[in-house]
């Protein structure tokens, strides 16, 4: 995760502003959404800052929930109903509280574990430019390169494990879901077969005297 | 600490974080409780704890502590796998009493460890390059680490789905032979039977 919150040393009227803008946050939590469940976040956003919502169902059913994301005066910025995996970035319009929802409440008995990513605001800068005199050395340029390269490699990462653990999660369902299946024909077949058998051979038992009419 | 969410009071709710092994992980948390008079939730609540109970992937009970309505907890996992991190208040009031809530403001970070902001501000050229490389190569130690951990959990992924191949093969075959051999037998007793009744 690179640095937040580190910047070279600001004049104070400039600090506010700062603050406002610059204060980059990501939460990403994984979490598990009971069946007909609903698990609602909040967040304080100011007005003008891009943020990013990002979410993933790893485990459960068919992998699939609903989503919804509204502003402080409760309008729906972002509504979805079973989405697997989607990605929906805003600018806040206003200050104030905003709130996005997870619902699973159209699954009667499945329970679901979402991931999701809430990223606020852009990052702050490496290397300052306020009280620059000079411009960035060899040094701090590459390492602003490197920054943003790894930024890219942790963001692909995670997105290469949260599909590997989805896809693994349906190998393992995949796996019992075949040995229980084929366990139970095995036995239905047994079963049914004997049984054909015996109530055959039970037919012709009871009617003796029929039996021996009609070979006559 | 920007990111929040409600709870009951006695309710435990849970993230799952999954981590390779040595790795280290940072958690802040902010805990209100919701007033009925004022209708908001209060900014501090002297005597409201929070337990905070991390579990491994193996079911040992890693961190399990109570604190207080604000603090901070870490731990490093030992083993890789999905780690449990549950939060609890120790409110023994009944919930039951003017539907009163918890709101939880929760920051959680995994594999970092922070810059010294101080090393920082030092407005020493050298030392603040010195320290960001530091920072970039702790990042991509995390990555390694990472990686290492997906090619385990990769493995294991390929090895269910060729079980499952192996399984729906073995008993297609199983299948095929117990059909045979129970046509076989329900021809041969059939017969067998009429044979008995003279009715062949």
């Amino acid at each position: 995760m690179p640095p937040r919150g580190s910047r070279g040393p600001l004049p104070p009227l400039l600090l506010l502003w700062a603050l406002a803008a610059c204060a980059a946050r990501a939460s990403e939590i994984t979490f598990e959404l009971p069946d007909n469940a609903k698990q609602c976040f909040y967040e304080e956003i100011a007005q003008g800052t891009k943020c990013t919502l990002e979410f993933q169902v790893i485990t459960g059913g068919h992998y699939d929930v609903d989503c919804r994301l509204e502003d402080p005066d409760g309008a729906v910025l972002y509504k979805e109903m079973k989405k697997q995996y989607d990605s929906f970035t805003f600018t806040a319009s206003r200050n104030g509280t905003y709130k996005f929802c997870f619902s699973n409440e159209f699954s009667t008995f499945t329970h679901k574990t979402v991931y999701f990513d809430f990223q606020v605001g852009e990052d702050p800068p490496l290397f300052p430019s306020e009280n620059r005199v000079t411009a960035l050395t060899q040094m701090e340029s590459a390492c602003v390169s490197i920054h943003e390269a790894l930024k890219s490699v942790i963001d692909y990462q995670t997105h290469f494990r949260l599909r590997e653990a989805q896809g693994r999660s349906r190998a393992e369902d995949l796996n019992t879901r075949v040995a229980y299946w084929s366990i139970g024909e095995a036995i239905i077949l047994l079963v049914v077969s004997i049984g054909q058998v015996f109530l055959l051979k039970s037919f012709f038992s009871d009617k003796r005297s029929t039996a021996t009419r009609v070979g006559s | 600490l920007a990111l929040y969410f409600h709870i009951g009071e006695r309710e435990e709710k849970c993230i799952i974080e999954d981590l390779p092994s040595d790795t280290l992980v940072v958690g802040n948390y902010k805990v209100q409780r919701w007033d009925i008079r004022t209708h908001d939730f209060l900014e501090s609540a002297p005597g409201l704890g929070m337990f905070v109970t991390v579990t491994t992937p193996s079911g040992e009970v890693l961190l399990s502590k109570l604190y207080g309505p604000q603090g901070t907890f870490s731990f490093t996992s030992y083993l890789s796998g999905e780690h449990i991190i549950c939060f609890q208040s120790n409110s023994t009031r009944f919930a039951v009493i003017a539907g009163s809530k918890l709101r939880i403001h929760l920051d959680i970070r995994v594999g970092e460890h922070f810059l010294d902001e101080s090393a920082i501000q030092a407005k020493d050229k050298v030392n603040e390059v010195n320290v960001r490389l530091e920072h970039l190569i702790e990042q991509i130690h995390h990555v390694t680490k990472e990686q290492d951990y997906e090619r385990e959990r990769e493995e294991k992924f390929r090895k269910t789905s060729e079980e499952t191949n192996s399984n729906i093969l073995w008993w297609a075959v199983v299948q095929t032979l117990i059909l045979i051999s129970i046509g076989i037998w329900q021809i041969k007793s059939l017969r067998d039977f009429f044979i008995s009744k003279k009715l062949v």
